[in-house]
C-alpha cells in the first residue's frame, strides 16, 4: 500500500445503520467480541453513532420501522449502511424467502432503497459480499451479495453501482468477519481516511486483504519442510492433506488473531478461505486437499507448480526427525534440543 | 378485536414477526412468524458428510458451537465413534462457554433494556434501570461487553475462534491442549466467575446454585442488594412477571454435557412428573408452514418450500413430542434435571417470564463451577481426538442443548453422500406455529392473555423471555 500522509478529520456525527438479511448474525456476534474496552464508546470516540442495530437498539416494531423509513427518505442521514447476510431474490424474483418483519416487504427492496440514500454501503461478512453460505448448493433461494454474485460483479445493486460517497460496496468479507475489520473500516470512513485506493480488486479493505492467512501461521516450520498432518489433531501443516487454503486466502487471521490469540489453523482447523468469493462451494470436501497425481491442486498463491514440486521434494528429504515426528502427533513428541554452547 | 403485527422484533437473534388479535386490551390469539428461509437442509443434500461440520455452525452466529456439537454428535453416531475423553471434555468446555456467554448476553443486551423504556417512567426502579440497562448507553454494557469478550477468549484456546469453528470433530477436537493452556483456561474461568459474582449476583456462585425454593430466593434477595440479578427480581415483583407469559408447562430437555457414564444435565420431559425422553416420538408438522410434505420424524423429514401455500404463515415447522408442543430452554433443563428452585418456581407458576429468566441465571451459577472441574480433568499428552471412517451408508442423530433449548440434527448418508439432513432447533419448538390439530406453539400459547396495545411492552417481555434465536428456527 502506498504511504501517504493524511490528516484525520473528526466528524460531527457519522451515523451507522445496521440491517440483517439472510445470514446467521455471526458477524454481529463477532463484532461484540471486539477487543475494544467498550465497543459503542470506542465507536463514539471517532464520531460513529448507532442509529439502529437489530441486536442492540431499544426500538422495536413500529418505532424501528419509522427509523428505517426516515433513513430511506433521507430525513435521517445514514453515513454507513452495514448489511449482514445475503440478499434473497427467490422464489421467482419475489424476494419472499425474506420478507422484513412488520412491513412484509422483501428485504432486498428495503436494503436497496436505503443503500441509495446512504453515503457508504458496507457488506459485512461473505454472505452480504458474495452470497456466501446462503448461496451454497443449488442456491434455491437465489441468494446474492450486495454487489457480487460469487466472484461475478453484479449482485443486488449492480456492477457499476456507487454509493453517494463515491465508493462501491465495501466488502468486509469473512465468515464471520473479524471485529477489527469492521471497526477499523468504520473508523477510517468516519475520519475521512478511506478511499478507492484502500480497496483491493474485489473491493475488500486492503488493510486485511493484502495479507495471506499463511502469514504468521504457527505451523510454518511444518510447512517449510512439508511435514504434513494426516488426521485431525495432528500438529503438522494442514495444506497437503487437510484442505488448508491459508497460502491462497486473503486475510490477516494469523497476524491479527481471533478472540485474543486464536485462528482456525491454531485451532487445528484448515483455512477454508472464507474471505474469498465462492468459498462455500470449493468442489471438494472441506477437510481434504484435492490433488492431481499426488500434488495439491491449490498451490501457494504465486508459486509455479514445478517450483513447488521441486521445493517440496527437497524439503521433505531434509526434514528433521523432530519436525517429521511431531507433524503426525497431537503434542510435541520431540522437543527442540537445548544447545549448551550459546547460540551464534 | 384489533389485529396488530409486531415486527421487526429486535434484540432477538434474527427476524421475527408476531401477529396478535387483541380483545379488551389483551391478546386473544397470537401467531409466531419466522419470515426468513435460507434452506440449510436443502444445501446439505449431496454433500460429503464431513462438510456438515462447515455448514452447521453457520446456521447461527450465537448458537454456533451448539450447532457444531449437534452435527459432530450426529456424524459420530453414524460412524459409531466415541470421542476421546480429553476431546469430550474440551468440547463440553467450548459448548459451556458459548451457553453461559449466551445467557449473559441475553440478560444484559437483549432482555433488560426493555425496562429502561419510557413506558415505565414513574416506577420506583425506572431511573436506576435506565442508567444501568438502557440499550447501547447503559452502564452495564460498558462493564459486561469486555467481560464477555475476555470469557469468549477461551474459545481461541478451545476451538481456534468463535463463532464458526471447524475444530469440533466427531472424535473430539482438532487440537490437543497443553498443560499451560489448562492453566490459562482455569484463570479465564476464575476471572469470569469473579465478574459474575461481583456484578450479577453479589454472592458466590455456589450460594446462588444452592437456592432451593422460591421462598429461599426471595429471602436471599431481601438480605441485601444482589447485583443486577437482584435488580431484576425487584422489577419482576413490581410488574408481577411471574404472572406473564405462562406457557404450555410441558418441559423437554435432551440433556447436555456428556460425562464418562452419564450427562451432567439429564434428559427427560417434565409435566409435573418426570418422564423419559422418547426421541422416536418427535415429529415435525408442516401444516401451517410454507412447506410441502407431511408430519414425519426428523430422521425421515423433508424440507420443500411452497411459498404460495394458503394455510402457511411462517417458514417454521411445528415439532411435537408425542403430538404435544414442548417448551425448551434453561428452565426446562433445570426442571428436568431436578433443580429444586426451578421445580418450585414451575410448581407455583409454570413457565413464565420470571421463571425463565431466573433459570437462565441460575444455570450460569450451576455450570461455571463445574467447568472449573472439567478443565482440571484434562490430561495433556493423552489423545484429544479419536479417528474413524464413516461407512458409505449410515444414519445418525445428534441431540444437544443450546443455551435456548433442545437442538437435534439427523443425518442419513448413502453412497458416501448426505441424502438427508434435518435440523430441529430450540426456537423451532418454542416458536412453532399451530399444528394440524390447531394447537398453538408454546410462544403462541404464552402470549394469550398478555396485555397489549399502545404503551404496553408486556408482549416484548414474553417474547424475549424465551431467548429466541430466529436464524436457527428455520435455518
Amino acid at each position: 500500500m502506498k504511504e501517504r500522509a493524511e490528516t484525520f478529520s473528526m466528524p460531527a456525527s457519522f451515523n451507522l445503520l445496521w440491517l440483517q438479511s439472510a445470514g446467521c448474525g455471526g458477524c454481529t456476534m463477532s463484532l461484540l467480541c471486539s477487543g475494544a474496552r467498550e465497543l459503542t464508546s470506542a465507536l463514539e470516540a471517532v464520531g460513529v453513532r448507532i442509529l439502529w442495530h437489530p441486536s442492540l437498539s431499544e426500538e422495536s416494531g413500529e418505532e424501528a420501522t419509522r427509523i428505517l423509513d426516515r433513513c430511506a427518505s433521507g430525513e435521517l442521514a445514514v453515513d454507513a449502511l452495514c448489511v449482514e447476510g445475503a440478499l434473497l431474490r427467490g422464489p421467482r424474483g419475489t424476494g419472499r424467502y425474506h420478507r422484513h418483519a412488520g412491513s412484509g416487504r422483501p428485504m432486498m427492496d428495503r436494503v436497496q432503497e436505503i443503500a441509495q440514500a446512504a453515503r457508504y454501503t458496507l457488506a459485512v461478512g461473505s454472505c452480504a459480499a458474495w452470497g456466501g453460505v446462503a448461496a451454497a448448493g443449488e442456491n434455491a433461494t437465489d441468494a446474492c451479495g450486495l454487489q457480487y454474485e460469487g466472484d461475478q460483479p453484479g449482485g443486488l445493486l449492480g456492477a457499476n453501482w456507487k454509493s453517494r460517497g463515491g465508493l462501491p460496496v465495501i466488502n468486509i468479507a469473512g465468515c464471520p468477519c473479524h471485529p477489527d475489520w469492521i471497526t477499523e473500516t468504520l473508523t477510517a470512513l468516519a475520519l475521512g481516511a478511506f478511499g478507492t485506493q484502500d480497496l483491493d480488486s474485489l473491493n475488500r479493505p486492503r488493510f486485511f486483504a493484502d495479507h495471506l492467512v499463511h502469514h504468521g501461521c504457527t505451523r510454518n516450520e511444518y510447512y517449510e519442510f512439508k511435514a504434513s498432518a494426516h488426521k485431525p489433531s495432528d500438529l503438522g501443516c494442514l495444506m497437503e492433506n487437510m484442505g488448508c487454503k491459508g497460502t491462497q486466502a486473503h486475510a490477516d487471521c494469523n497476524i491479527r488473531l481471533w478472540n485474543g490469540n486464536g485462528s482456525c489453523a491454531r485451532g487445528g482447523a484448515p483455512c477454508i478461505s472464507c474471505t474469498e468469493p465462492g468459498f462455500e462451494e470449493p468442489g471438494h470436501p472441506f477437510h481434504e486437499t484435492p490433488k492431481l497425481a499426488g500434488i495439491p491442486i491449490g498451490l501457494p498463491t504465486d508459486m509455479p507448480k514445478a517450483w513447488f514440486v521441486a521445493l517440496a521434494a527437497l524439503s521433505k528429504s531434509a526434514t528433521p526427525k523432530r519436525v517429521r515426528e511431531n507433524a503426525v502427533a497431537d503434542h510435541q513428541v520431540v522437543v527442540p534440543p537445548v544447545k549448551k554452547t550459546g547460540l551464534k | 378485536m384489533t389485529r396488530i403485527i409486531v415486527g421487526p422484533f429486535n434484540r432477538v437473534e434474527g427476524d421475527l414477526e408476531v401477529t396478535l388479535e387483541v380483545k379488551d386490551g389483551r391478546v386473544a390469539e397470537a401467531w409466531a412468524g419466522s419470515p426468513l428461509y435460507r434452506g440449510f437442509e436443502q444445501i446439505l443434500r449431496g454433500k460429503h458428510p464431513m462438510d456438515a461440520l462447515m455448514f452447521a455452525p453457520r446456521i447461527c452466529g450465537i448458537c454456533s458451537v451448539s450447532q457444531s456439537m449437534a452435527s459432530a454428535a450426529a456424524l459420530a453416531d453414524a460412524t459409531g465413534l466415541a470421542p476421546a475423553p480429553n476431546g469430550r471434555i474440551t468440547r463440553n468446555l467450548a459448548h459451556a462457554v458459548e451457553n453461559v456467554a449466551d445467557h449473559f448476553t441475553h440478560f444484559y443486551l437483549f432482555f433488560m433494556p426493555d425496562f429502561a423504556r419510557a413506558e415505565y417512567a414513574g416506577r420506583a426502579w425506572h431511573e436506576g434501570a435506565t442508567e444501568r440497562f438502557r440499550a447501547v448507553r447503559g452502564t452495564a454494557a460498558a462493564a459486561i461487553l469486555p467481560a464477555r469478550t475476555a470469557f469468549l477468549s477461551a474459545m481461541a484456546t478451545l476451538a481456534g475462534k468463535w463463532p464458526h469453528s471447524l475444530a469440533i470433530q466427531p472424535g473430539g477436537v482438532a487440537r490437543a491442549l497443553e498443560a499451560s493452556e489448562k492453566i490459562r483456561l482455569f484463570g479465564l474461568l476464575r476471572d469470569f466467575r469473579r465478574h459474575v459474582e461481583t456484578v450479577l449476583f453479589d454472592d458466590e456462585l455456589e450460594a446462588v446454585a444452592s437456592l432451593d425454593s422460591a421462598a429461599a430466593l426471595a429471602r436471599w434477595a431481601a438480605e441485601k442488594p444482589r447485583g443486577d440479578f437482584g435488580a431484576f427480581l425487584g422489577i419482576a415483583d413490581d410488574l408481577a412477571l411471574e404472572q406473564l407469559g405462562r406457557g404450555v408447562d410441558r418441559f423437554m430437555s435432551y440433556g447436555n454435557y456428556p460425562q464418562a457414564e452419564s450427562q451432567f444435565l439429564r434428559d427427560g420431559v417434565w409435566d409435573g412428573r418426570l418422564h423419559a425422553l422418547d426421541a422416536q416420538a418427535i415429529a415435525e408438522d408442516v401444516s401451517h408452514a410454507w412447506l410441502d410434505g407431511e408430519t414425519r420424524h426428523p430422521a425421515q423429514g423433508m424440507t420443500r418450500p411452497q411459498d404460495e401455500k394458503a394455510a402457511g404463515y411462517t417458514w417454521c415447522k411445528a415439532p411435537r413430542l408425542a403430538g404435544l408442543p414442548m417448551e425448551t430452554g434453561a428452565l426446562a433443563r433445570q426442571v428436568v434435571n431436578g433443580h429444586p428452585l426451578a421445580r418450585d418456581l414451575v410448581q407455583r407458576g409454570g413457565g413464565n417470564v420470571k421463571s425463565r429468566v431466573v433459570a437462565r441465571l441460575l444455570e450460569i451459577a450451576v455450570v461455571l463451577p463445574e467447568m472449573e472441574k472439567w478443565v482440571q480433568q484434562l490430561v495433556p499428552g493423552e489423545p484429544f481426538c479419536t479417528q474413524g471412517e464413516m461407512p458409505s451408508a449410515a444414519a445418525g442423530a445428534g441431540m444437544v442443548e443450546a443455551a435456548r433449548g433442545s437442538l437435534g440434527h439427523w443425518v442419513t448418508v448413502e453412497g458416501g453422500r448426505i441424502v438427508n439432513y434435518q435440523i430441529v432447533s430450540p426456537t423451532t419448538w418454542n416458536f412453532s406455529p399451530r399444528d394440524s390439530g390447531g394447537t398453538p406453539g408454546p410462544l403462541e400459547q404464552a402470549l394469550v392473555g398478555t396485555p397489549a396495545g399502545e404503551g404496553n411492552v408486556a408482549v416484548q417481555h414474553v417474547v424475549r423471555s424465551f431467548d429466541p434465536c430466529m436464524v436457527c428456527t428455520v435455518h
